[in-house]
């Protein structure tokens, strides 16, 4: 097997789209760093140009002006065939190679830069059971005997092929149902606790960008950055009105999802009768329960037999 | 042969001397001499016609593919020939390359190019945005994606082309009987002279039998080349 690879930082640096014939551009001047393994959500109304930002990083759209740069090196300085083929690339509808088996298609990446079969069919295998599709069930079916779940998980692994240092992933979720979504969307994060890619994340969906975004860039109307940051500093501290809205009123409840009880400091039980919960539970879902509960606070089992417990008036200083 | 065939050249035998519908001695005896030559005489001027259309209406279509301005003026003059009667064809030709299998074959790739063409190209244009898309992402080159990708989505309209195409080359090969004697048209244009049933139905029968088999041939290859278009859901 191959070392896997260290993931990079990637740059935007003043990195400009202007499309010929039109008065504003599809990305306005967006300067922004993305640390190495993390991943970075572009959100923002349609026309905001979050995927063509995301485009610039391999070339399927050309920079006007400004730079983006991957581990230090401009993208304009390798050829964009090369470039492409240490990135791997996920879209919506997948773009499976209908007349390629499961396994062809994961191979196509590894088949381009000359691997041997031996270590071709080895990595196919490897990655179908990562995105838990076993390879024996799955290696010889093609893209017409998939779901649409099973389809984008044969899209990811096919991203992941050559084991690229970064992903550009467009909006991969968006057109599957909401169950399937979320199981993805926890799929994600297992893996990406695993590999540590660096990852560009395109979605409009808000709470998507909170769940498996480390850093969360909104972008508006014109390609312009509006915001920059941790989804717990955007939801704390909006830096406008548009960045409000566009987290949405329920920003604090948004808040309390980020958080588990077990990752906040809890009081000793005092007596104090509510629901009994898992620490794993956000701090929403207890929040949720002592308003069922028409209780005034929670109170978890700490594991050695202790009680501790999170009070309402505690949750809002949290929140503070 | 088992038994010694004793050919009766002196006199016909009653079935083709009162001309029935339909005399099998007559199919036995000249099955040897007449048909067998002029059915692999047809299959050769189908193979031929088929064959150089098919190549010429692939690199075209393939042109029109990479640049689209070629498009416009490939499809214009394969259909003008296409509208040509053949033996309107056939009286243009001959004074250029007389009454050769050279004409014949001008005249049949010529009716091959506009089906071809289109099939071939309409073929190119189906793989969908987002699977090239995918294509452009992962990296493959254009070429690479027009061998690896285009090519082999475009099979099934290509083979759907060469059906229609093969079909009716082999109806419109008898023609060439009337430039040269080669293929089923010979024995069908004689016994229409003379009227005789039996040569008529039984070349009639060969062309239809060899146009049949050749289509069921075609479509076995299709699904031999693009298996995953028959492949079942699995549960």
């Amino acid at each position: 097997m191959r070392a896997p690879r260290q993931a990079v930082e990637i740059v935007f640096d003043h990195a400009t789209k202007r499309y010929p014939g039109r008065t504003t551009p599809a990305v306005d001047d967006l300067s922004m760093t993305i640390p190495a393994g993390e991943v970075c959500c572009l959100v923002g109304p349609s026309g905001g140009g979050k995927t063509t930002a995301m485009k610039l990083v391999n070339r399927l759209v050309e920079l006007t002006s400004g730079d983006v740069r991957v581990d230090g090196k401009s993208v304009t300085a390798l050829d964009e065939t090369t470039l492409r083929r240490g990135i791997g690339y996920v879209i919506q509808q997948v773009g499976l190679f209908p007349h390629m088996t499961v396994a062809e298609n994961v191979a196509t990446v590894p088949k381009l830069l000359g691997w041997s079969k031996r270590e071709t069919d080895e990595r196919t295998d490897e990655l179908l059971d990562l995105v838990d599709l076993p390879a024996r069930d799955y290696r010889s079916r093609y893209a017409s005997q998939l779901s649409g779940g099973e389809r984008q998980r044969v899209g990811l692994a096919r991203a992941l092929a050559a084991d690229p240092p970064l992903m550009l992933m467009d909006e991969p979720f968006g057109a599957l149902d909401p169950i399937t979504r979320t199981r993805l969307q926890n799929e994600l994060l297992r893996i990406q606790d695993e590999l540590r890619k660096t990852i560009i994340f395109v979605t409009h969906d808000i709470d998507e960008a909170i769940l498996v975004g480390d850093r969360i860039a909104i972008l508006r109307e014109g390609g312009v950055l509006a915001q920059y940051d941790t989804p717990e500093q955007l939801l704390a501290h909006p830096a406008d009105d548009f960045v409000a809205r566009f987290v949405g009123a329920d920003r604090g409840l948004k808040r309390l999802s980020l958080t588990t009880l077990d990752e906040v400091e809890l009081e000793p039980a005092n007596g104090l009768v509510g629901p009994l919960l898992d620490g794993q539970t956000t701090l929403r879902d207890a929040l949720s329960a002592m308003l069922t509960d028409g209780a005034r606070a929670v109170v978890v089992d700490s594991g050695d037999g202790t009680r501790k417990q999170l009070t309402l008036d505690r949750l809002a200083e949290l929140l503070r | 042969m088992a038994e010694p065939v004793i050919p009766d050249f002196g006199e016909a035998s009653d079935c083709v001397a009162e001309n029935r519908l339909f005399c099998t001695d007559w199919v036995r005896e000249n099955w040897d001499p007449v048909l067998q030559p002029a059915l692999v005489e047809h299959i050769k001027l189908t193979v031929i016609a088929v064959g150089l259309g098919f190549v010429l209406s692939l690199v075209a279509a393939l042109l029109a593919h990479r640049f689209r301005h070629v498009e416009r003026p490939v499809a214009f003059l394969s259909a003008v020939i296409y509208t040509i009667p053949s033996l309107a064809l056939f009286q243009l030709l001959v004074p250029v390359t007389g009454l050769t299998v050279t004409t014949v074959e001008i005249a049949l790739v010529g009716y091959t190019l506009l089906i071809l063409f289109r099939n071939n190209l309409a073929g190119l244009r189906s793989t969908p945005p987002e699977v090239l898309e995918a294509a452009r992402g992962m990296g493959l080159t254009s070429n690479q994606t027009l061998w690896r990708v285009e090519l082999p989505l475009a099979l099934p309209a290509i083979v759907a082309g060469l059906r229609i195409a093969v079909v009716s080359t082999i109806a419109l090969a008898t023609v060439a009987a009337f430039v040269v004697s080669e293929g089923l048209g010979g024995p069908i244009l004689g016994a229409l002279r003379l009227d005789f049933r039996t040569e008529i139905i039984a070349a009639g029968a060969l062309a239809v039998g060899l146009a049949i088999l050749a289509d069921a041939l075609l479509v076995l290859a299709q699904r031999a080349v693009t298996p995953w278009a028959s492949a079942r859901r699995v549960t």
